[in-house]
């Protein structure tokens, strides 16, 4: 049995009860975190929160030695992997679950809150006008990915909001950089004139939600990660009302 | 002497200033045809070695193993004053090493010059290096003259008569006009070699005389008398009537550019910015005023000033306390001394005008082949020398105390020399030096003993192979280690004529893909295919036959790296690859680019790259040389045992009178120690000489143990790869 189990937002407390009697039941207990960042936990606040040994997995340990590492073992016995936020948003898994299917064994998802549905409420935008996402990686030799700039602007003919996942250790402040990079090299002013929220800790007790415009937004200070971007698309009259309140964005919005 | 010394100094600062009267040469030819004994000559001529001693000090060898091994082994920088017409004129004279091992030192020189004196032995006449140096000097727009040197050898040992003397001296020209005329269609009328029009001299470098037509007619001294003096062996009145140095530096200074000339049409063949551009104009006029773009071609180590970075201003003004550009590193470096040469000095001066060759203190990230620039430029294209590192030796410090040492020693060396190549083997830690054969590297190993007294214990040589394919594979598919992304490969030999093409024309993915297309397409390549080329390194290419794949152009760049990556490390014995087309048919990617990542997308293309060479046969490639070799007619028995002793193929044998030459191809590996057994087989009567030919596919039955042999060199398993290895 291979029970995937969803950690939820920020801390070790966000695992749902569910999730908590699956980890207490299992042989083993796997967690991975390069998915999604530790926020508020440690392995140890967790072993002591759950009454568990917790073995860290390596990327290298889920994608090419899953054999070896996880699912020989789930053959036979109640093996339980940890990651953040919802277990199956890291694209990732969905292999290890075809993996296991193949094998026989059998696999279940235990579900927690997860940050592409709480962006939604964190910064009061609808979830029901948002369109395709996208990851703000760093560049790599020099070359910056214009995938998630496409994406927002994809969406924003649509009047759709995008929701924008930044690599691991990624800060606000990097991305919007990165994000201005590829607005120049279009000769483009759309994302300049364009309101963005950032989010901070989403789940936490102290959430940073600010929106703003990206000249603004480039200088504000977000504080410890984990960090999303979202920038909205055409707005509601509620959803301005709503950045406002609660995201502290510019009246003039 | 010392005082010649300091006027002759004091000479040369006044006419770096006269660029009209500057000419940047290069000797050139094949080894052992008097390339040194020449310059030996002209130095004396220009009063910086004694007379008496031209041809015999041979002043450029200042490297003690030059000295006792009687061959030049370094290029050697010499500036000296000729007076011509009245008028003193500064000849930068770069004197070059005959030996192919050293022919790297050929190569960059050829850059920083204008003009080539190409030296030919009358005897011997035009040998296969003398064809190799002249395509080089062709290649970089460098106008040629030509030396026909050791005439009195055709006369006494051949023992010709003044009729056919002539006749065969004719014969020489025309063989290397015929060479000139496949090599430079468009110069060769201009530069055609004509003894009337006075771009050819002969004469004895060794006996210190030499004519031509200009200069019979000053001092009426013919190609008869000429003759009569060589038979009674009076060459030193000969010596005395015809000096070498006039005949040969009056060719010089008349036929050959002075940098205001020249600059016009090298500029647009060694760099290939915007001519456009300021910095281009200013080049191409050889601007003294205008921004500094200047090429190392040379960089060596003094005792005192550290780092020397010689090579060719072509334009501004270089002086100490500027700071220049290193193109590649994006750094800037001050010039701590400006200097120019005289012999085996270097002198210091103020400044040195657009035009010279100088030597600059204080360029501490310059490699060879920088370009270095007062403003952002496009660098001056590449050097590409014909031949590459294929002998390795194993070096390790005999004390381990030692090891830091050797690892500063053999950094130097190979920043010295760009045809020295260093690897570390993990497994050993053991340092694999590669150079371009056993002469080579087995100066570097006395170098490293005696010059820098590191002892070391060195293996024997051994040579380095390629990988390659011979037969087709595909589509193999590569996943991902995340598997959300895919990739289809097929894999085929790319063909003998378009890898030498390549490898010869140093063909690249650049800007003008309409020009490598066409390059791609002469040499054989499909149409189609050669439009889609996106990658090319070591004679292998990448094409991509895909069609409207999305998001594949910010994979392309990772694609490529494991590419690279392959033909850098094969799958055999992770030795380079060499004639390998790549196609990559198909992709699968995932939707948002941290799931395609350089982590997900290198080891995909690597395992699929690596699994299909395997499938499609892959095989060793061997370096190869052609050997040439004259003996007197009783020895051939023994030189062709000594031959089929080591996988030589004969491929030509000519006699001439008693002297058999012939010409075999054989592998590298199999030629090491040739020197000492076919001196004690001929009784030190051969004459011979090698040229790198390039690889050629190994023997069916070596395969495996070489293979084997590598694979324990450098720590790998000892089991034949499998496609199953890389792709499941």
């Amino acid at each position: 049995m291979l029970t995937f189990v969803g950690l939820g937002l920020f801390d070790e407390k966000d695992v749902t009860l569910k999730g908590l009697d699956a980890i207490r039941d299992a042989d083993v207990v796997y967690a991975e975190f390069y998915t999604s960042p530790l926020g508020g936990k440690t392995v140890g606040k967790m072993e002591n929160a759950y009454g568990k040994r917790i073995f860290v997995l390596e990327r290298g340990d889920i994608e090419e030695n899953a054999e070896e590492k996880i699912l020989k073992l789930a053959k036979t016995q109640k093996v339980v992997l940890l990651s953040g936020g919802d277990a199956m948003i890291a694209t990732t898994h969905v292999d290890l679950r075809l993996r296991a299917i193949d094998r026989g064994i059998e696999t279940r998802i235990i579900h927690a809150p997860s940050i592409s549905s709480a962006v939604a409420g964190l910064c009061g935008l609808q979830s029901y006008k948002f369109g395709k996402s996208a990851t703000v990686a760093p560049p790599y030799k020099g070359v910056i990915s214009e995938v998630p700039y496409d994406t927002i602007m994809a969406n924003k003919e649509r009047g759709l909001h995008t929701l924008l996942y930044l690599d691991i250790s990624m800060r606000i402040n990097d991305a919007l950089r990165l994000l201005e990079a590829v607005d120049g090299k279009r000769n483009g002013k759309v994302l300049k004139k364009s309101v963005i929220v950032g989010i901070a800790r989403a789940g936490s007790d102290k959430p940073v939600v600010k929106a703003d415009y990206l000249d603004a937004l480039k200088s504000y200070e977000f504080g410890a990660l984990p960090h999303v971007l979202v920038v909205p698309g055409e707005l509601h009259f509620l959803e301005k009302e709503a950045l406002v309140k609660i995201a502290c964005a510019p009246a003039s919005i | 002497m010392a005082t010649r010394g300091k006027k002759a100094v004091e000479k040369v600062k006044v006419l770096m200033d006269k660029t009209e009267r500057i000419r940047n040469i290069g000797i050139i030819a094949h080894i052992d045809h008097g390339k040194t004994t020449l310059t030996d000559n002209l130095l004396a001529g220009a009063g910086i070695i004694s007379k008496e001693l031209a041809g015999e000090q041979l002043f450029t060898d200042f490297y003690y193993l030059e000295q006792e091994r009687g061959i030049t082994i370094f290029a050697a920088n010499v500036s000296m004053v000729y007076k011509y017409k009245g008028e003193d004129h500064l000849i930068n004279l770069i004197d070059t090493p005959g030996h192919v091992d050293f022919g790297g030192d050929v190569t960059r020189a050829l850059r920083a010059v204008d003009g080539a004196v190409v030296v030919v032995d009358a005897v011997e006449g035009a040998m296969p290096q003398t064809e190799t140096v002249l395509r080089q000097a062709m290649k970089e727009n460098v106008k040629p003259v030509l030396v026909i040197n050791k005439v009195d050898r055709m006369i006494n040992e051949l023992k010709v008569d003044a009729h056919e003397m002539q006749i065969r001296l004719g014969k020489i020209i025309d063989k290397v006009n015929k060479l000139m005329q496949g090599m430079k269609k468009d110069k060769f009328e201009e530069w055609k070699l004509d003894a009337t029009k006075g771009n050819v001299a002969f004469g004895s470098a060794l006996y210190n005389w030499a004519i031509s037509v200009p200069t019979m007619r000053k001092t009426g001294v013919s190609f008869n008398e000429v003759f009569e003096y060589c038979k009674q062996e009076n060459m030193k009145e000969l010596a005395v009537k015809c000096p070498a140095y006039e005949a040969v530096l009056d060719m010089v200074t008349e036929h050959l550019p002075n940098p205001l000339e020249s600059q016009k049409y090298r500029v647009p063949v060694i760099w290939h910015g915007d001519e456009a551009s300021e910095i281009g104009q200013r080049m191409a006029r050889c601007d003294r005023a205008g921004d500094v773009a200047f090429m190392v071609t040379s960089i060596s180590v003094d005792p005192h000033a550290g780092e020397v970075a010689t090579g060719r201003l072509f334009s501004g003004s270089v002086e100490k306390g500027k700071e220049l550009l290193v193109s590649g590193v994006y750094k800037t470096n001050r010039i701590q001394q400006a200097s120019i040469y005289m012999g085996q000095e270097r002198v210091e001066v103020s400044s040195v005008p657009a035009g010279n060759i100088a030597a600059l203190v204080g360029l501490k990230d310059a490699v060879v082949g920088s370009t270095l620039s007062t403003v952002e430029m496009t660098p001056f294209e590449s050097i590409k020398h014909y031949s590459e590192p294929v002998v390795t030796v194993a070096v390790e410090a005999k004390s381990t105390k030692d090891l830091p040492r050797l690892i500063d020693v053999i950094k130097k060396f190979a920043k010295e020399d760009p045809m020295i190549r260093v690897e570390i083997n993990e497994e050993t830690g053991e340092h694999l030096v590669s150079g371009m054969g056993e002469l080579h590297l087995e100066i570097i190993t006395h170098r490293i003993e005696h010059d820098e007294k590191v002892p070391i214990i060195a293996s024997p040589p051994i040579v380095v192979f390629r990988e390659s394919v011979v037969g087709k594979a595909g589509p193999v598919e590569g996943k991902s280690p995340n598997r959300h992304n895919k990739f289809y490969f097929e894999v085929e030999p790319l063909g003998a004529e378009v890898v030498e093409k390549i490898q010869s024309e140093g063909i690249t993915v650049g800007k003008d893909k309409v020009l490598m297309r066409d390059k791609l397409m002469e040499a054989g390549m499909d149409k189609v295919e050669a439009k889609k080329v996106v990658n090319i390194i070591e004679g292998n290419v990448l094409v991509d036959m895909t069609k409207g794949v999305q998001y594949l152009r910010e994979t392309m760049e990772l694609i490529q790296e494991g590419f690279e990556d392959v033909m850098l490390k094969g799958p055999l014995a992770k030795e380079k690859c060499r004639g390998v087309k790549v196609k990559l048919m198909d992709v699968k990617l995932h939707e948002d680019s941290i799931h395609r990542g350089p982590a997900q997308v290198i080891p995909a293309v690597r395992s699929a790259i690596l699994a299909a060479m395997l499938l499609a046969e892959a095989t060793f490639l061997e370096p190869v040389q052609e050997v040439f070799i004259s003996i007197p007619q009783n020895l051939l028995g023994n030189v062709t045992r000594e031959l089929q002793g080591r996988r030589g193929q004969i491929s030509d044998i000519k006699t001439e009178g008693d002297v058999v030459s012939l010409q075999s191809e054989s592998p590298v590996a199999e030629m090491f120690g040739f020197a000492g057994d076919i001196r004690s087989a001929t009784e030190g009567r051969a004459l011979w000489s090698t040229e790198f030919a390039g690889f050629k596919p190994i023997p069916q039955n070596l395969f495996g143990e070489k293979v084997m042999d590598v694979r324990k060199r450098k720590g790998l398993k000892l089991e034949m790869p499998k496609a199953s290895d890389f792709v499941s």
